[in-house]
């Protein structure tokens, strides 16, 4: 095995003392420190790496960038990595994915034979006739074209987030972004610099810029060391910004942190994507990018074995040809499909060092060695259209006769460029295609963007400084800080793109996709089938879908299909950027699984009674007390001792609004359903709260403490809306009164059961507490076990019961105080559950569970609960012209024997097979010894005695006796005790 | 994610702003046909132009109003409801307020 490696400068980012060795696919594969999986596979001479998704063909690393899906590995933890983003160091071992078989006998191979027979769409309209046969397909096809294996055991490592606040984000440290950084900070403004890379410099770490090789690296260390020592500027290496959201807000993956990192100005520095040349096998292992060669070369002293031929587009491949044979490879030839270079001097250059040089000629096909997976040599065709596409149709052939038959090792190809456009396309920025150079240009960039460098179609070392600066300079003036030197026009001459030549081979693969195995015919014929507009095409044939993101596929797709349906590239354009731009880890949007929630001041009183807590809206509350094998006895117990004796439950976590001002009643009286403005002081009133469609939103209980004081509770989900409501409410109507949301400063206590009232005269109350000076329904303020209180006589649970608000620092001594004073009567806390059970016998709605986005009163007997005679209430009118409507539905109680299957909330209620509602609660009932329940039924079948046909679990229709509410205490005799 | 300019509070995050709706006046109730009344529960504008909308700053629980164009979305201007809703609303529906 080769893993000898060029000695410095090449190979900046790999330590030599640090060997490392990792098993892939079972082989030994040995490499260094900073190296990543894939540099090390190639330095094994391991170009194989991956199959690809459909057709299982053989790839290998495309751009060495992460750019793209060809290197697509597995790892213990976790499926579909890429390679050449994996530090060797972290990973032990990696495997292949998407083989049948082995990665190097892969039996889906045959779906590549099979492949005329699978055009593109074939999925779509192969599987799904007859109706039901899908079924059967799917799991063989997932089977097939399937990626990677989620490991179901691994446990997720730590990740959080963090806020970052910047002047300018600059994205990319490339030289155009570390010149524009620069400027940035001279201009006193705080610079975010955030790039992908473990270092700075970008392209300058590994291209060649100039015929002797010496500009890049001079540059980049001037920049690089003025960078770093600027106080203005942070620097985020190895981090990613996956997206451009408005005002500039962007998310960058750093290891295991999300950044939301938010900037008054963002300038793109992104750089540009090389484009690859589509001829057949151009997908071999052995053949890649120009940028990716120089990658192995520079980044990770990698000389792979030879010979070298590069296929040129531009100038720039013949630097590579250059920079390859000063690094001792053997470069066998340059194919231009030019005329030949735009700088003569590189043909100097070539014809120096012996390189062969081909023009007017292409890649016309590719071969694999005698293993098959990889590439052996190349078949060199001269070009009867250079700097054409050629019509699909035409009769003249693309290319002529064979020129030159070559064994090659790698082949290193550079057509043209690509702005890295998707940020600024995420931020609304437009593509244009400029038919003279033959580039999409950015333009139309939302307010405060700015692009620089390769991204902005520069690309000469002195225009990208200029650029970059220029850049800045624009980014000032749009936060506000008046640069010091104005910006200068910038231009650069070099012609990077032309139309390179795009035909069919007659015996096809020749990708344009390589991420989705997508051939030049693929795109045509989905044109062919109609699907003319770009984002059609796409839907249609999933060009771009894959994880490169149209990088290398969204150029040549543009111009196919512009030349297929017979309009320009402009009007063709490219498909929508959409974030996130590469894939990312869902953890890193979890974050810490922090999941608050709100205790309430009683909370640690609860535990230590043996509660069980559960979560109800934000806050936590006990469900019942006892152990989690006897829930049913424990709910069944406390049921019991509220019905006979006495039973306290923490309702701290009910919402409380205070209204104060002469004008409080009024204000009560236009907010809810009842009549509030004759309320006499010391009493409570239900208060039905209804939203401006009539539906009901909320109830709660309204205490009128003085002429110009209520205080009214909302339920525990609903407080924060009712709350919002009527500010809302009253920044219109500018009433004389004072809203105050005082859910957290009261704490609640609601004892309730034949003995209550014993229990409060024994814990010592300075007012008269018997029926008659304080009866059903009225409120006071008294001192109870020495804590100020409101008290208000309610009946939610059905039995005699008080309420009691306490300020929330009280709470806890008045709760100790009636434990104390309940022992002689045997008091039980009571929770959640047997609260919902009371309630439930009692046929007390819960707003929110018992109604739905669409209940209006009628629906749920509460026409008791609108006053007739006031002039307003929110909804009023909606609600009237509800009620005179036609009735669809209305909620009944229902009661099934106990051996019947229990109903679930959610369950269908079923009137000759139509769906007429749904079960909104059920529960078995100790006191009546059956199973209860509300659910919405026909209005025609609301009358005791009707029977309601309900669908229970596994489909099982029950037949459920309807029966007048409510099912307990039918007198209301208990709570007027 | 946008930011939004709180009159109270400044530019804040729009994750700690709650849509309260456009700007409406509301019919007399009393007085207005059931499809009057209709239109002005269910509809609110349409067209690409700038509307009144009701922000909360959910936070400090301040509502205020923002001129939004609704096509490019941006927010031209954000105030104090006082400045429209400038007198007591002494029966809902017949005031002369927006």
């Amino acid at each position: 095995m080769k893993h000898q490696r060029l000695p410095a400068p090449y190979g900046s980012r790999i330590h030599r003392d640090k060997p490392i060795e990792i098993q892939f696919d079972g082989k030994t594969i040995k490499g260094y420190l900073g190296d990543n999986v894939a540099s090390a596979l190639i330095a094994n001479d391991q170009w194989l790496i991956s199959r690809s998704f459909k057709y299982h063909r053989p790839r290998g690393p495309l751009t060495l960038a992460g750019h793209d899906a060809n290197t697509l590995v597995q790892t213990p933890e976790a499926p579909n990595r890429l390679a050449e983003e994996l530090p060797l160091e972290h990973h032990p071992v990696v495997t292949a994915q998407n083989v049948t078989g082995s990665l190097q006998r892969d039996y889906s191979r045959a779906l590549d034979t099979l492949g005329r027979f699978l055009p593109v769409g074939f999925y779509y309209k192969a599987f799904y006739k007859p109706h039901g046969s899908w079924a059967l397909w799917e799991p063989i096809i997932r089977q097939s074209a399937g990626l990677g294996v989620a490991n179901l055991q691994n446990q997720p490592g730590y990740t959080d987030k963090q806020y970052l606040f910047t002047d300018i984000a600059v994205i990319g440290a490339g030289p155009a972004g570390l010149q524009a950084s620069l400027t940035a900070a001279d201009g006193g403004a705080s610079v975010l610099l955030i790039d992908e890379n473990p270092e700075l410099g970008g392209s300058l770490n590994y291209h060649r810029f100039d015929l002797t090789g010496n500009d890049a690296a001079i540059l980049r260390d001037t920049l690089v060391t003025a960078v770093n020592a600027h106080p203005n500027i942070r620097v985020m290496t190895q981090a990613l910004c996956n997206g451009w959201f408005t005002d500039h807000f962007l998310p960058v993956l750093q290891g295991s942190r999300l950044y939301k990192v938010r900037a008054s100005s963002t300038i793109l520095t992104t750089g540009s994507s090389e484009q690859h040349v589509v001829f057949r096998n151009n997908d071999l292992p052995g053949v890649v990018m120009c940028s990716a060669f120089e990658r192995l070369l520079r980044l990770y002293g990698v000389a792979p074995r030879g010979p070298l031929v590069v296929l040129a587009g531009n100038d720039a491949a013949y630097r590579t040809a250059i920079d390859a044979f000063d690094a001792g490879m053997t470069v066998s030839c340059l194919v231009d499909m030019r005329a030949g270079p735009n700088d003569p001097e590189l043909e100097a250059g070539l014809t120096l060092r012996g390189i062969g040089l081909e023009t007017e000629a292409t890649v016309y096909e590719a071969n694999a060695d005698n293993s098959g997976l990889k590439l052996g040599s190349i078949a060199i065709h001269g070009l009867n259209t250079a700097g054409q596409s050629h019509p699909i149709n035409a009769k003249t052939k693309p290319v002529g006769a064979l020129r030159r038959n070559l064994p090659c090792g790698v082949l290193a190809m550079s057509a043209g460029y690509m702005p890295a456009y998707q940020l600024a396309c995420q931020g609304g920025a437009q593509l244009r295609y400029c038919e003279q150079s033959a580039h999409f240009q950015l333009t139309n960039l939302p307010a405060g963007m700015v692009v620089a460098g390769s991204a902005n179609s520069v690309f000469t070392l002195e225009a990208t400084s200029a650029d970059g600066r220029n850049a800045a300079l624009a980014a000032l003036a749009h936060i506000g800080r008046t640069p010091a030197e104005p910006e200068e026009p910038v231009s650069c001459k070099a012609q990077v793109n032309y139309p390179w030549p795009l035909f069919p081979h007659p015996k096809g693969r020749e990708f344009v996709d390589f991420d989705e195995d997508l051939q030049i015919k693929d795109i045509v014929n989905s044109t062919r089938q109609g699907y003319r507009d770009i984002q059609l095409v796409k839907r249609f044939s999933t060009v771009g879908m894959g994880p490169s993101q149209g990088r290398h596929s969204a150029l040549p797709t543009a111009r196919l299909v512009a030349q297929a349906t017979g309009r320009s590239i402009d009007e063709t354009g490219v498909t929508t950027a959409r974030p996130p731009l590469k894939p990312e880890a869902l953890g890193l949007l979890a974050g810490r699984r922090f999941d608050p929630y709100r205790r309430t001041p009683l909370d640690s009183r609860h535990v230590e009674l043996g509660a069980q807590m559960m979560p109800a809206g934000t806050w936590r509350r006990p469900a019942y007390y006892g152990r989690e094998q006897q829930r049913d006895t424990a709910v069944a117990a406390e049921v019991r001792a509220v019905r006979h004796g006495v039973g306290m439950i923490d309702v701290s976590t009910l919402g409380g609004i205070e209204l104060r001002g002469p004008d409080a009643a009024e204000f009560m009286n236009r907010l809810y359903t009842f009549g509030f403005a004759n309320q006499p002081v010391g009493k409570t009133r239900y208060a039905v709260m209804t939203s401006q469609q009539g539906v009901i939103i909320d109830d709660g209980v309204s205490a009128r403490l003085s002429d110009e004081h209520f205080y009214v509770t909302a339920t525990t989900t609903g407080v924060e809306r009712v709350y919002r409501d009527m500010l809302w409410w009253q920044a219109q109507w500018r009433l004389n009164v004072d809203i105050a949301n005082v859910t957290s400063a009261f704490a609640a206590i609601n004892i309730a059961g034949p003995k209550a009232r014993k229990v409060l005269e024994a814990a010592g109350c300075s007012i008269d507490c018997s029926a008659t000076a304080f009866p059903y329904l009225a409120c006071r303020e008294a001192q109870v076990a020495g804590v100020t209180a409101r008290l208000m006589r309610v009946g939610f649970v059905g039995e005699l019961g008080f309420e009691l608000h306490v300020p929330s620092l009280s709470v806890g001594a008045l709760w100790n105080a009636l434990l104390e004073a309940g022992a002689p009567f045997d008091i039980r806390p009571f929770g959640v559950e047997a609260q919902r059970v009371l309630r439930l016998e009692k046929g007390h709605i819960i707003v929110g569970q018992d109604t739905d986005g669409m209940t209006h009163p009628g629906e749920v007997d509460l026409a008791w609960a609108i006053a007739k005679r006031k002039p307003f209430y929110v909804g009023g009118r909606s609600v009237a012209i509800l009620m005179a409507g036609k009735q669809r539905r209305r909620l009944v109680g229902f009661t099934l024997n106990n051996d019947a299957p229990k109903p679930k909330e959610g369950h269908l209620v079923l009137r000759n097979g139509d769906i007429v509602g749904n079960v909104t609660s059920c529960e078995y009932s100790p006191t009546l010894n059956c199973i209860i329940g509300l659910a919405y039924a026909h209005p025609s079948d609301a009358t005791p005695n009707s029977r309601i046909c309900i669908r229970a679990d596994n489909g099982v229709e029950v037949l459920a006796r309807v029966t007048s509410l409510p099912f307990y205490d039918p007198d209301n005799q208990r709570q007027q005790l | 994610m946008k930011t939004i300019a709180c009159p109270l509070n400044g530019v804040r995050n729009s994750a700690e702003f709650v849509y309260g709706g456009p700007v409406k006046t509301m019919p007399n109730p009393k007085a207005c046909t059931d499809s009057e009344w209709a239109n002005y529960v269910f509809y609110g504008p349409n067209q690409p132009e700038v509307i009144q909308e009701w922000w909360l700053h959910a936070p400090s629980s301040y509502w205020f109003i923002a001129e939004r164009h609704n096509g490019s979305d941006t927010i031209l201007r954000t105030y104090d409801p006082s400045e429209c809703f400038t007198h007591r609303v002494d029966v809902v529906g017949e005031s002369a307020n927006p």
